[in-house]
């Protein structure tokens, strides 16, 4: 790192604050707007101040909902939201460590063709295949279900050639040791090949737990029901078009509340997360 | 305790590729076996066919008198110590070492006696729960021997151990792995492309070279009975120095002997004196003096042949033409560009047939 001297540093300073401020202005603008009152807010007269309602507003927010548009308290729709995109981080990191693991370590018929198979779905994302998906789903009766919010979410080409460019660093002599030491393929899976990616399986989850959670198309779709929506979908259905008056505190609340399980995962993580990235170590 | 018999062992990759040509080895028990031989000559893949980690295409495999070609690598009874030691690297020391025993089924404490024991013998009882990440190399290669040893297996298997140290190190490890082994008394196949290692580890000494053996015994006997030209120029170091007997200047100097037969003539670099007499028995050679190494207890002269000398190509270790090696104790050595007269006494003559794969008494 090179040590800038005096006036240059200031400068540097000074541009980095002006970005984060530009970054965090919207973030505090909607943590402000969130403890106001509506009145206030329709009229034009939002105070740059926190205002005195934020219990009064959180509490309505996360177990009654807003009062016209969704009528579902937010606490459900952050549930909806935590159940999917954990399921879709945990099962993409399940199929997908197995798949390459297969990959890498058997040697079946059309292993190869299979390994591009999975390889050319990557240029497929979601909203690609969203008709197709949205049918199958639908013929399933998977419509308004956890699972039609997460399945077709959770097959995953980017985790398994990530899990199998990792397998593929670990030298072979320790998979030779385990055959000496009598340990079979499944053996060799959980006692070796696990706590060796356990640091992927960690940055993995972070980022694909924010995935899931961010998603807003296929759950959009996919839920009709109010007590199946997720908050992302939400937020969208409390800001009314029509001529009702917007509950501005509470859209602003759920956007809060919206931004808090991602935050949490990454600053729980955090170290495992930088870790899973850079170590190289074997 | 068990015998390891390789009989007319074949391995063909896919590809078409014979990696080895058919090796016949007969190791005894408790015995010491080395394989030996340059880079890509089938030495590991020969290993890794005892420890059942390749297949094999011909032949048998046999351990304790039981052919083992079908059987898998667990059920074998041997212990395998790889080049980069494979320790796993999430375990500690401990853990490393007790894992074979474990997916045996072996009772807890019967585990613990025999890795606190191992550790023991290999000084590693303060280190137990240590990560191999913790440990140095040397430390390493401890556990990894460990690891082999709570098996007590039939067999050690050595995968280049020392190539990973350092030379100082590894001079350490050769002398405790002889120790080691000769107080277990379990037979054991070592690779290794060091000569010197080779030497001083082997009761039987395999010289393998392009899939083949070259020759096997006891390791001073092939030092001083090289059976090829190969093996005369790969064991001892600086190689032995080959040439052909066709130059009149060589051929004279043999008269009498075997010679008409031999196209090529090997002395060893320690068995040429410089002096200025012409031995009554032997080969004297002119030369001049292009270079001059000193490391201390020896010194290696380099020199030239003077007439017009033709070298006979030797595999490794190969100089150019007309040039040969002397050995000479001590740091005395004449000057470079200086001519010098070098012998060499009959009975330290190699004489080989003139493609090299055949040794004649001289």
């Amino acid at each position: 790192m090179v040590e800038e001297e005096g006036f240059r540093r200031y400068v540097a300073h000074v541009i980095l604050w002006i970005g984060i401020a530009i970054v965090a202005f919207p973030v505090y603008i909607a943590i402000v707007a969130s403890t106001q009152d509506n009145a206030l807010i329709a009229n034009g007269q939002m105070s740059l101040l926190p205002g005195g309602h934020f219990f009064e507003v959180y509490y309505q927010t996360i177990f009654v909902g807003t009062s016209g548009s969704t009528r579902e308290p937010v606490g459900n729709m952050m549930l909806n939201s935590l159940v999917m995109a954990l399921a879709i981080a945990v099962g993409k990191i399940a199929i997908s460590i197995i798949s390459a693991y297969a990959i890498v370590y058997f040697r079946f018929p059309f292993r190869m063709p299979i390994f591009w198979l999975i390889f050319i779905t990557l240029m497929l994302p979601v909203e690609v295949r969203i008709y197709p998906t949205y049918k199958i789903v639908a013929d399933l009766h998977m419509l308004d279900s956890y699972a039609g919010l997460s399945l077709p979410l959770i097959a995953s080409a980017t985790a398994t050639l990530l899990f199998r460019q990792f397998f593929m660093t670990v030298p072979d002599e320790l998979l030779e040791a385990s055959r000496i030491d009598g340990a079979g393929p499944l053996r060799f899976f959980w006692d070796t090949l696990l706590p060796l990616s356990r640091t992927n399986m960690a940055a993995l989850f972070v980022i694909l737990f924010i995935l899931g959670w961010n998603q807003y198309l296929w759950p959009l779709l996919i839920t009709t029901r109010d007590d199946m929506q997720t908050i992302q979908v939400g937020i969208r259905k409390m800001i009314t078009t029509t001529d009702a008056l917007t509950e501005w505190p509470i859209v602003m609340a759920t956007a809060v509340l919206a931004m808090l399980p991602p935050v949490f995962v990454v600053v729980v993580m955090q170290k495992l997360f930088v870790r899973g990235l850079v170590e190289t170590e074997k | 305790m068990a015998n390891v018999t390789l009989r007319n062992v074949r391995k063909t990759y896919p590809g078409g590729f014979e990696a080895i040509k058919g090796v016949n080895v007969d190791v005894g028990d408790g015995q010491f076996c080395v394989l030996v031989g340059p880079s890509g000559c089938g030495k590991s893949t020969l290993l890794r066919m005892v420890a059942g980690l390749e297949t094999v295409t011909g032949g048998e495999i046999d351990i304790g008198g039981r052919v083992v070609n079908q059987i898998e690598p667990a059920d074998r009874d041997i212990a395998m110590v790889f080049q980069n030691y494979a320790l796993y690297p999430h375990m500690s020391v401990y853990n490393n070492m007790a894992y074979g025993l474990r997916n045996r089924g072996m009772a807890e404490t019967e585990i613990k006696t025999r890795v606190e024991e191992a550790a023991r013998v290999l000084e590693l009882s303060p280190m137990l729960e240590r990560k191999p990440r913790q440990l140095s190399g040397g430390q390493r290669q401890r556990v990894a021997m460990g690891r082999a040893i709570v098996r007590q297996p039939k067999v050690f298997l050595f995968d280049e151990p020392l190539s990973n140290l350092d030379a100082k190190l590894r001079i350490a490890m050769r002398v405790e792995i002889r120790k080691l082994q000769r107080r277990l008394n379990t037979t054991s196949i070592y690779v290794t492309h060091d000569q010197l290692e080779a030497m001083t580890l082997a009761d039987i000494l395999v010289v393998m070279n392009g899939g083949q053996v070259e020759q096997v015994g006891n390791p001073l006997a092939i030092y001083e009975k090289p059976a090829t030209t190969f093996v005369a120029s790969f064991i001892g170091a600086p190689p032995m120095n080959l040439m052909s007997t066709r130059p009149e200047e060589i051929r004279s100097q043999l008269a009498g002997s075997n010679a008409a037969d031999a196209g090529i003539l090997g002395i060893r670099p320690e068995d040429f004196v410089i002096t200025d007499q012409t031995p009554a028995s032997g080969v004297a050679l002119p030369l001049t003096v292009e270079a001059i190494e000193r490391v201390g207890a020896e010194t290696f002269v380099y020199g030239c042949r003077e007439q017009e000398g033709e070298r006979v190509a030797a595999t490794p270790g190969e100089l150019p033409p007309g040039e040969i090696i002397v050995r000479i104790p001590g740091t005395e050595a004449p000057a470079i560009g200086q001519k010098i007269r070098v012998a060499a006494l009959r009975n330290k003559l190699h004489l080989f047939s003139g493609d090299g794969r055949k040794r004649l008494e001289a």
